[in-house]
């Protein structure tokens, strides 16, 4: 195995693009489906990234532009060390760390509407991280390791053990994922409340960048929800499918939430399901080594 | 097939409309005619729009503001002036404060008939102002390539 994991972080950094676009344009289409539309074509993602990044560069100031980059670079290397096997509590920060990038381009604007949404994100950001470290720490618990690998070889079919950090960590999903009822920093749904929230005042290219990196982000979260469903090839195609449905089926039936309501589920569910799972789990754990 | 002709990104501004229109604009997003087909998004961001929707008359109020959208946009940008008020002001020509159609201000590319435009004829119009943009988007290529030719014979002759 060792030696292996170089060539699939490499791999990554080519084929990822690739694979969180077709993420991308299939849930565009299944949520066409889901409302009765035709929808977009499969590849519609890739023709509207081609087209942003034909389009001249128009910067508001000089600082967008390296902060965008580093948003990208960082989201990249999160997926980077996640593939290479780095530990994954490692990972968490390097993952704040690009969200932050992103959050720090949305301020330096000075738009109100991207300024609004910036706050929105840091929020999201508070609601989201305490279930993805108890997700991290559950995962820990069933495999006994925080490497990416390890964790997948495992033959404990962590969803049988973990189902309530499961549900907790898709519900953080929607957040990371910008789904709604969690949209509220920026969406490409029409009539956004903020106009385009975090990614206003970004055009042409700049935008681009930030697909890319949303392009990344999704194929190493799509990983982390695989971690749960390792046990055999099945259950793994089987539950990151089941996943991904939901997470599209949950976009298109819910409404936008306020941020109060956000912060506060988000860390009521962290707490209930994250802690109610994993505090068991480890009492019965404890007899068996 | 260029990239600009299949992913037409849209900004809508309500001129002085009666809001007729502004509801058909709104339509084509609808399940029923499905603008996502051709690959339009509507963002409220005009550094991110590719094609401008203007419904209603110009006035003297938001003369600027249609102005100032316009000027945000990127190059190749394409004007769509939807219903008879976009053309020419339409029952409102005559009022005090009406400038007049869309062209009074900035240029136009396709005007979409009707009051209230059927969606269909506004789906009609976005499509064709894509086309146009692919059109821009090559001369504007061309008259690049042709920029860059003249100041390299400039340099040379310089040289010389």
């Amino acid at each position: 195995m060792k030696g292996i994991e170089i060539y699939i972080a490499i791999a990554y950094v080519i084929l990822g693009p690739i694979v969180g676009g077709l993420i991308d344009g299939l849930d565009r289409l299944i949520t066409a489906r889901m409302q009765g539309r035709v929808g977009p074509p499969l590849l519609q993602p890739f023709y509207d990234v081609r087209k942003l990044f034909t389009r001249r560069i128009a910067p508001v100031n000089r600082l967008q532009i390296p902060l965008v980059a580093s948003h990208l670079v960082f989201a990249i290397l999160t997926g980077v060390l996640f593939f290479y096997g780095s530990d994954i509590l490692l990972i968490i920060f390097v993952l704040t760390l690009a969200s932050i990038f992103l959050v720090l381009a949305a301020y330096s604007t000075g738009s109100p509407y991207s300024t609004i949404g910036a706050d929105r994100e840091l929020l999201l950001m508070t609601a989201y991280e305490p279930m993805i470290i108890i997700a991290l720490v559950g995962l820990y618990g069933v495999a006994k390791s925080f490497n990416f690998y390890q964790i997948l070889a495992s033959t404990m079919p962590a969803y049988l053990y973990l189902p309530g950090i499961y549900l907790g960590l898709v519900y953080v999903l929607m957040m990371k994922l910008r789904k709604s009822p969690f949209d509220l920093s920026t969406s490409h749904h029409a009539h956004q409340e903020l106009v385009m929230g975090l990614t206003s005042d970004m055009g042409g290219p700049i935008l681009g960048m930030v697909e890319l990196a949303h392009w990344y982000e999704s194929v190493y979260l799509f990983a982390l929800v695989l971690l749960f469903f390792s046990s055999s090839w099945i259950s793994a195609v089987i539950g990151v499918a089941f996943t991904f449905f939901l997470i599209i089926l949950i976009d298109n039936v819910t409404a936008r939430v306020k941020w109060e309501v956000a912060l506060a589920f988000a860390w009521i569910v962290a707490l209930v399901l994250g802690a109610g799972n994993l505090i068991p789990f480890y009492l019965i754990s404890r007899g068996t080594p | 097939m260029s990239s600009i002709e299949r992913s037409p990104w849209l900004i809508h501004y309500d001129a002085s409309s009666c809001n007729g229109c502004d509801i058909e604009v709104l339509a084509c997003l609808t399940p029923v005619y499905d603008a996502e087909r051709f690959g339009c998004i509507v963002t409220g961001d005009p550094k991110q729009a590719d094609i401008f929707l203007v419904t209603g008359s110009v006035n003297h109020l938001n003369a600027p503001i249609v102005k100032n959208i316009y000027d945000q946009m990127p190059e190749p940008k394409a004007v769509v002036a939807i219903g008879a008020c976009a053309y020419s002001g339409g029952v409102f020509a005559e009022c005090y404060n009406v400038q007049g159609g869309v062209a009074s201000v900035i240029p136009v590319d396709v005007y979409v008939p009707g009051c209230a435009a059927k969606p269909e004829s506004i789906l009609l119009g976005v499509v064709q102002a894509a086309q146009m943009l692919k059109a821009k988007e090559k001369a504007m290529k061309a008259a690049r390539k042709a920029e860059r030719k003249i100041a390299r014979k400039t340099k040379k002759e310089g040289a010389k």
